[in-house]
């Protein structure tokens, strides 16, 4: 090895007009983003200054938006505890347990599932979900009415909180399942064959090699799904029956709005000082969703050194 | 404890192929059993059929017969996971579990076997196991450290404390040296000479020496071609193979006159 004596790395053409395209894409998108906070900010500034009594609803901006901000959150979450489970069992029966047609078809389905329109959830959350919860929703009031959760009066639609979540879970399934589909595939057959060989069965080689291996990819998938769901507008307008303030009653039909929904549903008839706290609202959103990618990048990041990434 | 091993008949099958056929050998108990042979002629393939690995593979099959002190691993009411857990297993490249820590690692084979050690015996155990492997005076400041952070000898002797920590009765390393250098293969051959009090011990090296060095016999493998299967051609005691071998295609091999 001889060094030359050039000062100056030689950069061929190609690597030069690539390099200037993927700087030039990382500073739009840093851009977007700006254009998109000052927007909001800038929009958001007459409510966050104006006099209390002319945010709707007459106690102030911080009134008005807490209960959105809960029932987002609630929302959300309740989708994300149905899903994630569900999407981590698909994702291992179809990578470690189907027979490969099956898995094949199976996989197919689920993906599927992540094209249908958000209207056509919401229509058939309201339409066909919410009726057929209802007798379920009774059983809960009757039999596990002392845990807050369920404590009732069970809505007579079925258009409550937990329904909401159940549709959003069902959104979300097939993108959390997607990704850890191709985390639980790419297990290193080393690992696999290091479990199996300490006399595993499957089930505990997938304890000892696939989950650990797979989980701070279920984290990510999970954090994309709770983007979605945290954002999700129409389905949550259609399927959701508001009118109260913040309750953890799952099943009643007094229910926070979320941010999304609400400014779907009150931005046709709004104007004015309305429309600002809308926006004030988006911004709160904005600034949640940011916060959860932060914490889900947080997580990967702090379990990187055990994730066999780097070996 | 040491058991024997027996194979009669054994052919291993890829899906169609037949990569291996009819294997008869008799594994000595408390020795080393080093088989040689070039690439592809099946020698990880038989290997991975003594524990069951084989079978893991999809369309892998196995014909015949192998019986470890009177229980036929392949009978019908045989279970491949207690015959894994019985036959312990080295791989070529070190494969220490990335998510745990150098102690879990140890523990992992422990914890399958018996839910509820106690805290005190666990670690005992894995003390044990550590320094059975030569390992435990490199790495008992800093158990709680991921396994993957050791050096590629280190990691590949913890491979062996985690296998020898469940006490099986016959350990299989394939190429378990041909990753490190020659210092840490000087280690791990050391390290078999210990074990073999203790375990029956087969090997798979491309390292003549070290066949010679730590091994009671030698099974020579060979293959007539390409898509033929392999078949042992020559079993005896390591001395006389590396002397005087009943076969000239061993003969050919070991001194390199091969292909
Ligand atoms: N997973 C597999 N699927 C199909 N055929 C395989 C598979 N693994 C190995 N084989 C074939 O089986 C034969 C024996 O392979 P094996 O790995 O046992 O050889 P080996 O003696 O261990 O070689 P090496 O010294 O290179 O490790 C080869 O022809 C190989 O191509
Ligand atoms: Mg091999």
């Amino acid at each position: 090895m001889t060094s030359t004596s050039s000062s100056r790395p030689v950069l061929r053409r190609g690597d030069r007009v690539f390099a200037g395209t993927a700087k030039g894409a990382g500073i739009l998108i840093m851009l977007i983003l700006a254009g998109v906070t000052v927007f909001l900010v800038v929009e958001a500034a007459p409510a966050l200054t104006a006099p209390a009594e002319d945010i709707p609803g007459g106690d102030g901006l911080a009134s008005y938006i807490a209960p959105l901000l809960f029932g987002t959150l609630l929302a959300a979450v309740i989708a994300l505890a149905l899903a994630t489970p569900l999407a981590v069992a698909i994702a291992l029966f179809i990578t470690q347990y189907a027979p490969r047609r099956l898995a094949q078809g199976l996989g197919y389905v689920v993906d599927l599932l992540a094209a249908i329109p958000s209207i056509v959830y919401g229509f058939w959350g309201v339409f066909w979900l919410a009726p057929k919860m209802v007798p379920f929703y009774r059983w809960l009031e009757d039999n596990l009415g002392f845990i807050p959760l369920f404590a009732g009066p069970t809505s007579a639609t079925g258009r409550t909180m937990l329904t909401a979540g159940l549709v959003l879970a069902i959104m979300i399934l097939p993108i959390i399942s997607a990704i850890a589909r191709e985390v639980f595939r790419q297990t290193p057959t080393l690992h696999r064959e290091a479990a199996l060989a300490l006399g595993a069965t499957r089930w505990e080689m997938i304890r000892m090699a696939v989950l650990p291996y797979g989980s701070s990819g279920v984290i990510g998938g999970a954090m994309l799904g709770l983007g979605r769901a945290l954002g999700e507008t129409m389905a949550i307008a259609l399927v959701l029956s508001v009118s109260g303030g913040i309750t953890f009653n799952l099943i009643s039909s007094g229910n926070p709005s979320t941010i999304a929904a609400n400014v779907a549903l009150q931005f046709p008839e709004s104007s004015g000082i309305d429309v600002n706290t809308l926006i004030a609202s988006g911004l709160v959103l904005f600034v949640i969703t940011f916060a959860v990618n932060m914490g889900a990048r947080a997580i990967v990041n702090r379990r990187a050194e055990f994730s066999g990434a780097g070996s | 404890m040491a058991k024997r091993i027996d194979v009669s008949d054994l052919n291993v099958y890829y899906g169609s192929f037949l990569a291996v056929e009819g294997v008869t050998v008799s594994i000595e108990p408390r020795s080393v059993t080093a088989l040689i042979g070039p690439s592809g002629c099946g020698k990880s393939t038989f290997l991975r059929s003594i524990n069951r690995m084989h079978e893991v593979l999809p369309g892998a099959r196995v014909e015949g017969k192998i019986v470890m002190d009177g229980q036929d691993l392949y009978g019908p009411d045989s279970d491949p996971v207690d015959v894994r857990r019985q036959i312990g297993m080295v791989f070529q490249r070190p494969n220490p579990f990335p998510t745990m820590s150098i102690y879990d690692n140890v523990a992992a084979g422990l914890r399958l076997n018996n839910k509820k050690m106690k805290k005190g015996d666990l670690d005992d155990l894995v003390e044990r196991s550590l320094r059975g492997a030569n390992l435990w005076n490199e790495v008992k400041d800093r158990l709680g450290r991921p396994g993957s952070s050791l050096s590629g000898g280190q990691q590949q002797r913890l491979c062996i404390a985690r296998a020898i920590a469940v006490e099986p009765d016959v350990l299989l390393m394939d190429e378990p040296a041909s990753a490190l250098d020659p210092i840490s293969t000087l280690a791990i051959e050391d390290l078999m000479t210990e074990l073999k009090e203790r375990f029956t011990i087969v090997i798979v090296t491309h390292n003549m020496q070290q066949a010679a060095r730590v091994s009671e016999s030698t099974g020579f493998f060979n293959l007539s071609g390409v898509g033929q299967p392999g078949r042992l051609i020559e079993f005896n005691p390591t001395e006389k193979i590396f002397s005087n071998p009943d076969e000239k295609a061993t003969e050919d091999y070991i001194s390199g006159r091969f292909g």
